[in-house]
């Protein structure tokens, strides 16, 4: 019997409304047009090397990383550069987009392994070799914060890594397209994590579920009694469980030291759509092109679609709820709990794309004042004071609220989620992070 | 009788030693301070808003006192008067300045760009300004949410209930620049007041492509140069599809407001022009 684990502070228990856990994951047939934004990862973005009217295979370099803090950016289909110009992204903000006439078949890059054919012997033997490869083929964080994983990979120098985990906890609501992945690509995960291991010099792994998923912790543990070193951990099922350093606490009981990274206490967390994106690179060649989407919400069931990178999201959302007459009111790109609210629906799927959610009958809430029932106190994961941020933020006493550690927010979304008085809790704190970044930059110059 | 007796007398006693205590801390440890910021603070305004730089009015008296002169120091609040008096006050030369007012330069109400999406979020311009583009598609325009107003010390803007917009109330306004700084997006100018108040400006600040720009505003500056050319004093500049009326060279001459083709240049205070006049009796006279 294996011992379930949780992380020790606060949390909450959001419905998990996982509506598609039994469906397959569909491929999703070539848009026409594709629109790949520039910045897809945080950081620099990268410099568009192609220009209107080249024609592009599938997997071919399309915008190249100058700096360290970048990721390349690969074409998702075969076909000519129509233009690079603006478009808009998550946030509305329109940002440079390299735009192609998609062909409907594709001409994939020679050097580029298509075949379905699980690859078992690792290729790439090398430590720096292995980083080098990750960092060409462009792959980010794929949990949502898209951070290029080949920054995460180098250690800096005097720090050692003890586990690698693999984050495939999925604890949002509604998605589950990690899920899927697990179920139908366990093999290769486990391959992944076998190369991630390889380029960290560590001997340990643990893949992190929450036990909503028994099929796919069953699935994991019987393909992982051929790799050596692998170990599965059930993990209880609670938000925000799949938070880097409460993922952490949970499996190691170690505690990331407040501004401190994961890598301080030894630990190195990647998301299981990243430790694919890692076999596929390395066994296979092949970019970053294509991602896992939930598509799900209010009123159906939705589907899980493997999607390229730049598909409009109004093609995914038609394909689901097709003819049907439904109105929805929001929709949201994440999941419920960190999402963000599209304002259109001409966005395309980038590579931090875990789902897409529609919702209607959204009820604008009224705002009571705050009682000091001190709930938000008792679920914040992070042991902060919610109620006293939000106050301090709204007078602008910048550096009380920088003395309370607001920095230390991961932005989970609990405090808000269980305030009775539906009191804006995380949107003050998010502004209040971002004035103390400002004020700190100033203090710095 | 006895107990109020010894209590009254040790009372008076303590009061006595503490008078002394009080009198000599008062001697010993007394801060020299120059008598005329006392005198240069009564001629300020008092409201303590932090325009001319300095924390509050004293702050400003102390470092005018200090320097001895008034160079780059200016009150926007009390204006040349304060700043007369204190000269005459003190013997020192004073830059007069011409009196400016906070301009909101955004036109996008809710009929000339109206709201794509719905915002739910808290009313704070800076937020809106981090989480999205705006209800109306327009990356440069304003938020409607008051940051503005509620930065404004003299209670000098308040949201139009029918654009949505802030709007500044002339007699009101001082030119402090609190709503200056707490505009997220930098649309809020402080211009001069002009001739018998008034300007003529540009009331967009968007620098997107005509194109763009004109799908989510109606009034949006398209960046087409026809005020540029058509101003004898040089005083437009058109750069990065935007154009700016500088408001030391303009003459007020409204040659660029007639030619403007979306109508993002604004005339405030002028008296309705002549042919207007004549259209207008001309429709009566249909009319009738």
């Amino acid at each position: 019997m294996i011992k379930i684990k949780t992380f020790k502070r606060g949390g909450i228990h959001p419905d998990d409304k996982k509506l598609t856990k039994e469906v397959p994951i569909e491929e999703f047939p070539i848009p026409d047009k594709v629109y790949i934004p520039l910045t897809q990862n945080l950081g620099a973005p990268p410099e568009p090397i192609v220009k209107k009217g080249d024609f592009v295979k599938t997997g071919q370099l399309i915008a190249e990383a100058k700096s360290f803090v970048s990721a390349n950016v690969h074409s998702s289909v075969t076909g000519i550069v129509e233009k690079i110009d603006e478009h808009i992204d998550v946030s509305g903000y329109r940002k440079l987009t390299i735009i192609i006439n998609a062909e409907k078949t594709d001409n994939w890059v020679e050097d580029i392994d298509t075949s379905n054919n699980i690859v078992r012997e690792i290729k790439i033997k090398n430590k720096s070799e292995i980083i080098n490869k990750i960092r060409e083929k462009g792959i980010v964080g794929m949990g949502g914060a898209t951070f290029p994983t080949h920054v995460k990979l180098s250690i800096p120098e005097g720090k050692k890594c003890d586990y690698l985990i693999i984050n495939g906890v999925e604890c949002e609501p509604y998605l589950t397209s990690d899920h899927r992945l697990m179920l139908e690509k366990g093999e290769e995960i486990l391959i992944g994590a076998k190369i991630l291991m390889l380029a960290l010099d560590v001997n340990t792994c643990y893949i992190g579920i929450e036990n909503n998923k028994p099929d796919a912790i069953n699935h994991l543990l019987e393909l992982s009694k051929n790799y050596e070193g692998i170990i599965i951990q059930p993990l209880k099922l609670k938000y925000p469980q799949g938070a880097e350093k409460q993922l952490i606490y949970a499996i190691t009981g170690r505690e990331v030291p407040s501004g401190g990274l994961p890598i301080d206490v030894g630990c190195i967390v990647q998301n299981v759509g990243t430790t694919y994106a890692v076999y596929e690179a390395v066994q296979k060649n092949k970019p970053l092109i294509y991602r896992i989407v939930t598509v799900s919400g209010e009123g159906f069931i939705g589907k899980n679609f493997l999607v390229r990178i730049g598909t409009p999201i109004k093609l995914l959302i038609n394909s689901v709820i097709g003819d049907q007459n439904y109105n929805f009111t929001s929709i949201i790109s994440g999941g419920p709990m960190m999402g963000k609210a599209l304002i259109s629906t001409e966005v395309p799927v980038t590579k931090g794309t875990s789902g897409i959610l529609l919702f209607k009958d959204y009820k604008e809430q009224k705002l009571y004042p705050c009682i000091k029932c001190a709930k938000c106190v008792m679920v914040c994961p992070m042991g902060l004071m919610p109620s006293l941020l939000e106050k301090l933020i709204a007078n602008e006493r910048i550096e009380e609220a920088h003395k309370n550690n607001v920095l230390d927010c991961i932005e989970c979304g609990c405090c808000e989620y269980t305030c009775p008085s539906f009191r804006p809790l995380l949107e003050y704190i998010r502004l209040g992070k971002n004035k103390v970044l400002q004020m700190l930059k100033s203090k710095k110059n | 009788m006895l107990i109020i007796a010894i209590s009254a007398i040790v009372l008076s006693i303590l009061a006595i030693i503490f008078a002394f205590l009080i009198f000599f801390i008062d001697k010993k440890f007394k801060v020299e301070e120059n008598p005329k910021i006392d005198e240069v603070q009564e001629l300020l305004p008092g409201v303590n808003c932090g325009a001319c730089g300095y924390p509050g009015c004293r702050g400003f008296a102390e470092a005018i006192i200090n320097k001895n002169s008034l160079e780059n120091l200016f009150c926007p609040v009390g204006g040349n008067e304060t700043m007369k008096k204190i000269s005459n006050l003190l013997g020192l030369e004073i830059e007069e300045k011409l009196p400016q007012i906070a301009v909101i330069r955004c036109n996008g109400s809710i009929t000339n760009a109206p709201p794509k999406v719905k915002y739910e979020g808290i009313k704070n311009c800076s937020f809106a300004n981090l989480l999205f583009i705006g209800e109306s598609g327009c990356p440069y325009g304003c938020l409607k949410l008051g940051d503005c107003v509620r930065a404004c010390l003299f209670d000098a803007i308040y949201l139009d209930k029918d654009t949505g917009l802030p709007k500044v109330v002339e007699e009101k306004c001082t030119a402090c620049g609190a709503c200056v700084k707490a505009c997220p997006r930098n649309i809020i100018e402080l211009r001069n007041k002009g001739p018998k108040n008034r300007r003529i400006y540009v009331s967009c600040v968007n620098k997107e492509k005509g194109v763009i720009a004109k799908k989510n505003c109606n009034v949006a500056c398209i960046g087409c140069g026809r005020c540029v050319k058509v101003c004898s004093f040089n005083a437009i500049k058109l750069e990065n599809n935007l154009a700016y009326i500088d408001y030391n060279l303009c003459r007020l001459c409204r040659k660029c407001v007639e030619v403007c083709p979306t109508g993002a240049i604004i005339e405030v205070n002028f008296p309705p022009k002549k042919s207007n006049l004549i259209q207008a009796d001309e429709q009566i006279n249909t009319t009738l």
